[in-house]
C-alpha cells in the first residue's frame, strides 16, 4: 500500500479551505448587480388563494417586482414532478399531482411559497414579501397519516382517498401460509418518527441569465446538478437543457435533502431572465425546517413467524407512509423499492409479504433522507428479531447467527440478490470487542448505582449504489443510476478527474485522488477532481445512496484503464518495445525483463507533442471517458451493539458503550469511513433519542427551530469503537460496497433494543426521551407490581 | 431584523433617558433579544446598549454579601476565582446557562429582566434570597418575579446589580431541556441560618418557591425530608417536551439532588 493510494488513511486534502472559511458556498456566490427574492409562504396547513395583493408591496422602498403562480403559468413552468412511478396493487398507476413552484390555487402545507418578491437588497425583499396581502379562504387540515386517507378532507382532486398509490411486494398465499405453520408470531407496532434532515448549509440558489447568450445560469446547494438540469430543462421549462448551467459549488452536507428540485431555485432562474439581473436566495434556518424535504415518517405493523426451534418462516408488514403534501423528487420509491425490498434484512426468510400505502396529508414533502428507506426497514427487521428471540427465550445473537444467510448468492423473496457477506464474522467480532460475556457482570455493577443497563443489537443489510438502471426502469424510475467519468491527463502528467458524483462532506477530492494515485502512481496533490458544473462535467447521477465509491469511482477506473492502455501503447513506441513486452508499475512503464522504463508524466508529455509515435495509428492526446452501470446493487451490511443506562428516576437514557463492526467491502480511506461511520451514528442515535418533527392538528411545525427539535450532541455519544470486516464486492472491480449511510441505518434498532432491553418490556417508541422513558419505567414498574 | 437606532450611553442615567421615550429596548447581552428582533417578531426603534456602562460590572464580596453587576456575563460568574469560592453552587448554575456562545454574551441583569420561565438565574435569585438593586430601588427577590417574562421593574428601571446573601450550603439540581438546554426543570436550594428556599425554574409559568419542602427542610436538611412531598401538576406547565405530571415528578427529583449536592 503506498502512502496516498488505496487503503491509506489520508487526510482530506479539502477540508484545509473549510476550516479556514476558503470554501466556495453557493451564498458565497455574488453577481454584480444581483437582486435578492424573498418567499412569501403560506401561512395555512390548508388555503386556497383567492387573491395576492402587490399593491402595498410594490410600493416599499427596493423592491423591484413580485411573481405569483399565475406568473409561472403563463411562462408554461411546469410543477415539480415525481421522478418514480409507482403502480398500486390493483395496477393503477399512482396519483402524483405536481408541486407549482408557487401557489396555483391552493397552498398545502406550511411554508409552501405562494409568490415572491425580488428586492435589492435581501432587507427589501424580505419588507415587500411582508406587504403583501394574501386572501386566504383556510380549509381544515389534515397532518395525521393514518387519518387521512378516510378523513372528508381532500388535498387533492387527482389523489381519492389522500392516497398516492396501495402497493405490494411479495408472495400474499405464501406467507400467509406460512403464518398458519408458524409455531410462535411476534407482532409489533412500530411507528419511524418524522425527522428534519437540518444540513449545516442552508439551501441557497443564484439565478442569472446572459440576454447575450440566452443561457441561464443557476447555482444551487444540490447534490446532483445534472439531474437539476433535466427536471429543470424537460419538466420544468425553465430552459432548454444547452442553455441551462447549474453549477453546485461547495455544499454543506446534504443527508438526501438535497438531492431534489425544489421551488426556489427554480424561481430564481425564472425570475432573473424576467428582471434582467441575477437573483440570489438563500434560506433562513426556519425556513429551511418548514420547507427541505423531511425524512422517515413511517407507521407500520409487522410479523415475524417462527418454527418451535426459532427458524424464521415467514415476515409481513403493512406500512403506511406520509408523503407529506406533494410527492417529492424521489419519494415515491423510498418507501416502496428501497424499504420493503431490504425486508430480508441478512437473514434467510422463505416468505416475505409486504403492503406500503402512501398518503398525502397538509405537511412538508418527506423524502429520501440518509438511508432512504433501508433505515425503515432495518428497524422493522430488527426489532422484530430481537423481540422474537426474547418471546422465545433464545439468546439473541444466537438466535440471529441461526437465521442468517450463510451460502452467497442470495436470491431474497423481495427482489434482492445477496452477492456477498459473511454475517456472522461481524457479529463475532463485535460480542468480542464489546465483551458480550461480560455484559450481566456490567448490568450488575450498573444496578448497585441506581441505573437499568441494557443492551442492543442491530445486525443490519442495506442496498447502495441502486442499479442497474434496466432494472431500475422497469422498476419506474424516471432515470438511470450509472456514473460517468473523465480522465484528462495534462501534459506535464497531473491529472483532472471530471466525474458526475458531487461531492458535499464525503471527501471525493481525496478518495477519488487516491484511487487515481494507487493506478497512475502519482502523488495526489498531482490529481484534481472536478465536479458539480454541468458545463464542465458532461453529464452524472451525483451523490446519493452511498453510490460515489461503488459506482461514480468505478467509472474512474474504468477510463484509468483505458488511460493505461492508451500510454502503454504510446510507452511501447518510446521504449521501442512490443506492447505485449511492456509492464506498468509504480507510475512507470519499462519493458519486461530491462532496465529501461519511462515514467507517467514522460508518457503524457509525449502524448502531446506526439512526435515519437505514429499519429495515423495512435492519436495524439491522453484522455478518456467511460460511464458505468453496475450489474447489481452493493450490499454492506454489518453488527451495531449499543449498551445504553437508564437514570429510572429522570427516565435519562446514557449510551455508554458502542461497537460498531461494518463490512463495506474495500475501504479507499479508513479515516474517512470512520468518519462516516461515526456521523451515520450520531444521526441515528438522534432519531432513536432525540429527533422528531411534531405538527399540531391545524398543519403548523411545533419544532421549528432548535429550540424544539432536538439535534444530537457530542455529550449525547459515547467514544465509538468502529471495525471492519471485509468480504469484496463482487459488481465492481474496486470491489466497493459504500459506507455513507449504513450507521444511519444501524444505530436506531440498536438503541431501542437496548433500552427495551434495560426496561424488561417492549412498550417505547422513537424518539425515546426522558419522559417516554420515565413513563415506560413507570409501565415496567406497574406490570411488576400486578 | 428591521431598522432601529443605537446608542451607547456611558453612564445609567443617560440610558434611562434614552429608553424614556418611544419603542426602545434596553441591550444586555441581546441572547433572547436578538434574535427575536432577526426572527421579525421584535422591532423596537431604539436599542440602548448597556456595555459600555462601567458601574455595571464586576463581581465583588463584600462581608457576608457577594454583589455582581447587572452586566456581568455568565461566563464570568462561572470562571470567577470569588464566586467559585464563596458561592460555587452560583458558578456552577452560571456555567450550565445555554452553551458556551450563550454564556460568554449573555448577561445577569438580562436574564432576569427578562424572566424567562425556564431561565437559570431567577432560581438562584430567588433561592438565595436576592436583592436586586435597580437605578430608583431595591427590590427583594421574593417580590421581583411577577409573571411569566413578567417583573416588577417599571419604565426606566434599569438593574445595576445583584446582591446575593451567601448560604451556608447551596446548590442546583437541573434537567436540560434535551433541544434548548433551558431548564425543563431547575431547583436552587439553600440554606442560610433558618432561612431554608426552594426556588423552582422551568416548570411553571414563572420561578416559584416550594413552602412544603422548604419547612420538610427546615425539620431536617435531607433528601430523605422531601420523599413524601409533591408540587401539585395542575399548576405547571405542559408542552412537547414534558407533560405537568413530568415536571410535577422531576421538582421532587431535583429538589432532592440538589439538597444532596449541597
Amino acid at each position: 500500500m503506498s502512502k496516498t493510494g488505496i487503503g491509506a488513511p489520508v487526510r482530506r486534502l479539502e477540508d484545509h479551505r473549510f476550516i479556514t472559511g476558503a470554501g466556495n458556498y453557493t451564498d458565497d456566490v455574488n453577481i454584480a448587480g444581483q437582486a435578492y427574492a424573498a418567499f412569501a409562504r403560506s401561512e395555512h396547513a390548508h388555503a386556497s388563494v383567492r387573491k395576492v395583493d402587490a399593491s402595498k408591496a410594490m410600493k416599499v422602498a427596493g423592491v423591484v417586482a413580485v411573481f405569483t403562480g399565475a406568473d409561472l403559468e403563463k411562462d408554461a413552468i411546469g410543477p415539480l414532478p415525481a421522478g418514480w412511478m409507482i403502480h398500486s396493487k390493483d395496477g393503477s398507476p399512482m396519483n402524483a399531482p405536481g408541486h407549482p413552484c408557487l401557489v396555483q390555487g391552493k397552498a398545502r402545507y406550511v411554508g409552501d411559497p405562494i409568490a415572491v418578491v425580488i428586492g435589492e437588497t435581501q432587507a427589501a425583499a424580505r419588507a415587500g414579501a411582508e406587504a403583501l396581502e394574501i386572501d386566504y379562504d383556510v380549509h381544515e387540515a389534515v397532518t395525521d397519516m393514518m387519518k387521512t386517507a378516510s378523513s372528508p378532507i381532500q388535498l387533492h382532486d387527482g389523489a381519492p382517498k389522500n392516497t398516492c398509490y396501495e402497493w405490494e411486494l411479495g408472495d400474499k398465499a405464501a406467507t400467509a401460509a406460512a403464518f398458519k405453520q408458524a409455531k410462535h408470531v411476534t407482532k409489533l407496532q412500530i411507528i419511524n418518527n418524522r425527522l428534519v434532515p437540518n444540513a449545516m448549509e442552508p439551501r441557497s440558489a443564484v439565478g442569472d441569465y446572459d440576454s447575450g447568450t440566452g443561457v441561464s445560469t443557476v447555482y444551487t446547494t444540490s447534490q446532483n446538478p445534472h439531474v437539476a438540469r433535466l427536471v429543470m430543462s424537460a419538466f420544468l421549462n425553465v430552459a432548454p437543457e444547452h442553455k441551462l448551467r447549474v453549477i453546485a459549488p461547495d455544499v454543506g452536507g446534504g443527508f438526501g435533502s438535497k438531492i431534489y428540485v425544489y421551488p426556489e431555485e427554480v424561481v430564481c432562474t425564472w425570475a432573473a431572465k424576467k428582471v434582467g439581473r441575477a437573483v440570489k436566495w438563500t434560506a433562513e434556518r426556519t425556513e429551511s425546517f418548514i420547507t427541505d424535504a423531511h425524512g422517515r415518517d413511517h407507521v407500520t405493523t409487522a410479523e415475524l413467524a417462527t418454527d418451535e426451534r426459532g427458524k424464521i418462516l415467514a415476515l409481513r408488514v403493512h406500512t403506511t407512509a406520509n408523503l407529506g403534501a406533494y410527492p417529492s423528487l424521489f419519494a415515491t420509491c423510498v418507501p416502496t423499492y428501497l424499504y420493503a425490498t431490504l425486508l430480508s434484512g441478512q437473514y434467510d426468510i422463505p416468505a416475505i409479504y409486504a403492503e406500503v400505502d402512501a398518503v398525502y396529508t397538509n405537511t412538508v414533502p418527506v423524502d429520501a433522507y440518509r438511508g432512504a428507506g433501508r433505515p425503515e426497514a432495518t428497524f422493522v427487521v430488527e426489532r422484530l428479531v430481537e423481540v422474537c428471540a426474547r418471546e422465545l427465550g433464545i439468546d439473541p445473537a444466537t438466535f440471529r447467527k441461526r437465521n442468517f444467510v450463510k451460502k452467497f448468492p442470495h436470491q431474497t423473496p423481495v427482489i434482492m440478490m445477496y452477492d456477498a457477506g459473511d454475517y456472522a464474522a461481524s457479529l463475532n467480532k463485535a460480542c468480542d470487542i464489546i465483551d458480550y460475556k461480560g455484559f450481566g457482570k456490567r448490568k450488575r455493577e450498573a444496578a448497585r448505582r441506581g441505573k437499568l443497563r441494557g443492551i442492543g443489537f442491530s445486525t443490519y443489510i442495506e442496498a447502495c449504489g441502486i442499479a442497474p438502471s434496466a432494472a431500475v426502469g422497469s422498476l419506474g424510475a424516471g432515470v438511470g443510476l450509472w456514473e460517468s467519468a473523465e480522465v484528462r491527463v495534462n501534459p506535464t502528467g497531473n491529472v483532472e478527474i471530471l466525474t458526475g458524483s458531487h461531492s458535499h462532506g464525503q471527501g471525493h477530492e481525496t478518495t477519488f485522488a487516491q484511487l487515481v494515485s494507487e493506478r497512475l502512481g502519482i502523488g495526489i496533490d498531482q490529481v484534481s477532481i472536478v465536479h458539480g458544473d454541468t458545463d464542465k462535467v458532461q453529464f452524472g447521477m451525483g451523490t446519493y445512496g452511498s453510490r460515489s465509491g461503488a459506482v461514480g469511482m468505478t467509472a474512474i477506473s474504468k477510463a484509468l484503464d483505458k488511460v493505461e492502455a492508451k500510454a502503454k501503447k504510446i510507452a511501447s513506441h518510446l521504449l521501442e518495445a512490443a506492447e505485449a513486452d511492456i509492464e506498468f508499475k509504480d507510475g512507470a512503464f519499462s519493458v519486461s525483463g530491462t532496465d529501461k522504463k519511462v515514467t507517467f508524466p514522460e508518457v503524457a508529455l509525449n502524448a502531446y507533442v506526439a512526435h515519437k509515435f505514429p499519429s495515423s495509428e495512435i492519436e495524439p492526446g491522453l484522455k478518456e471517458g467511460a460511464f458505468h452501470d453496475p450489474a447489481n446493487f452493493t450490499f454492506p451490511a454489518g453488527c451495531h451493539i449499543c449498551e445504553i443506562e437508564i437514570d429510572p428516576e429522570t427516565g435519562v437514557s446514557e449510551v455508554v458503550n458502542w461497537v460498531a463492526v461494518d463490512d463495506f467491502g474495500i475501504v479507499i480511506n479508513p479515516m474517512i469511513v470512520e468518519g462516516q461511520v461515526h456521523g451515520g451514528i450520531a444521526q441515528g442515535v438522534g432519531q432513536a433519542l432525540l429527533e422528531r418533527a411534531v405538527y399540531d392538528d391545524s398543519g403548523q411545525l411545533v419544532t421549528a427551530s432548535y429550540m424544539d427539535y432536538c439535534m444530537p450532541r457530542a455529550d449525547n455519544l459515547p467514544s465509538f469503537k468502529v471495525d471492519t470486516t471485509v468480504t469484496p464486492c463482487p459488481s465492481n472491480p474496486l470491489g466497493i460496497k459504500g459506507c455513507g449511510e449504513a450507521g444511519a441505518i444501524a444505530a436506531p434498532p440498536a438503541v431501542i433494543n437496548a433500552i427495551t432491553d434495560a426496561l424488561g418490556h417492549e412498550n417505547i417508541s422513537m424518539p425515546a426521551t426522558p419522559q417516554a422513558v420515565w413513563q415506560a419505567v413507570r409501565k415496567g414498574m406497574a406490570k411488576a407490581a400486578e | 431584523m428591521y431598522e432601529f437606532a443605537y446608542h451607547r450611553p456611558n453612564s445609567v442615567r443617560k440610558a434611562a433617558s434614552l429608553t424614556a421615550s418611544g419603542e426602545a429596548k434596553l441591550l444586555a447581552g441581546g441572547q433572547t433579544l436578538l434574535p427575536t428582533m432577526k426572527q421579525r417578531l421584535a422591532a423596537p426603534d431604539a436599542l440602548v446598549d448597556l456595555a459600555g456602562i462601567e458601574v455595571l460590572q464586576g463581581i465583588e464580596l463584600k462581608g457576608r454579601t457577594l454583589h455582581i453587576g447587572a452586566m456581568t456575563r455568565h461566563a464570568d460568574v462561572a470562571s470567577n476565582a470569588t464566586v467559585r469560592e464563596a458561592l460555587p453552587a452560583l458558578a456552577s448554575l452560571a456555567g450550565g446557562i445555554g452553551d458556551p456562545h450563550v454564556r460568554a454574551m449573555g448577561t445577569l441583569g438580562g436574564s432576569i429582566a427578562n424572566n424567562d420561565p425556564a431561565a437559570d438565574y431567577p432560581a438562584a435569585c430567588l433561592g438565595l434570597g436576592a436583592t436586586i438593586v435597580t437605578n430608583k430601588r431595591r427590590i427583594a427577590a421574593d417580590d421581583f418575579f411577577t409573571g411569566m417574562f413578567e417583573t416588577a421593574l417599571e419604565d426606566g428601571e434599569i438593574i445595576t446589580k445583584v446582591l446575593f446573601p451567601l448560604p451556608r450550603r447551596a446548590a442546583y439540581a437541573k434537567f436540560d431541556n434535551p433541544a434548548s438546554r433551558y431548564a425543563l426543570v431547575g431547583v436552587f436550594v439553600s440554606k442560610r441560618g433558618r432561612d431554608i428556599r426552594v426556588a423552582v425554574t422551568g416548570a411553571g409559568p414563572c420561578v416559584f418557591r416550594v413552602p412544603a419542602m422548604e419547612e420538610a427542610l427546615g425539620r431536617r436538611f435531607s433528601p430523605k425530608s422531601l420523599e413524601d412531598i409533591s408540587v401539585d401538576a395542575g399548576d405547571l406547565n405542559s408542552d412537547i417536551h414534558a407533560s405537568a405530571e413530568y415536571r410535577a415528578h422531576l421538582v421532587g427529583v431535583m429538589a432532592r439532588r440538589a439538597v444532596l449536592a449541597t
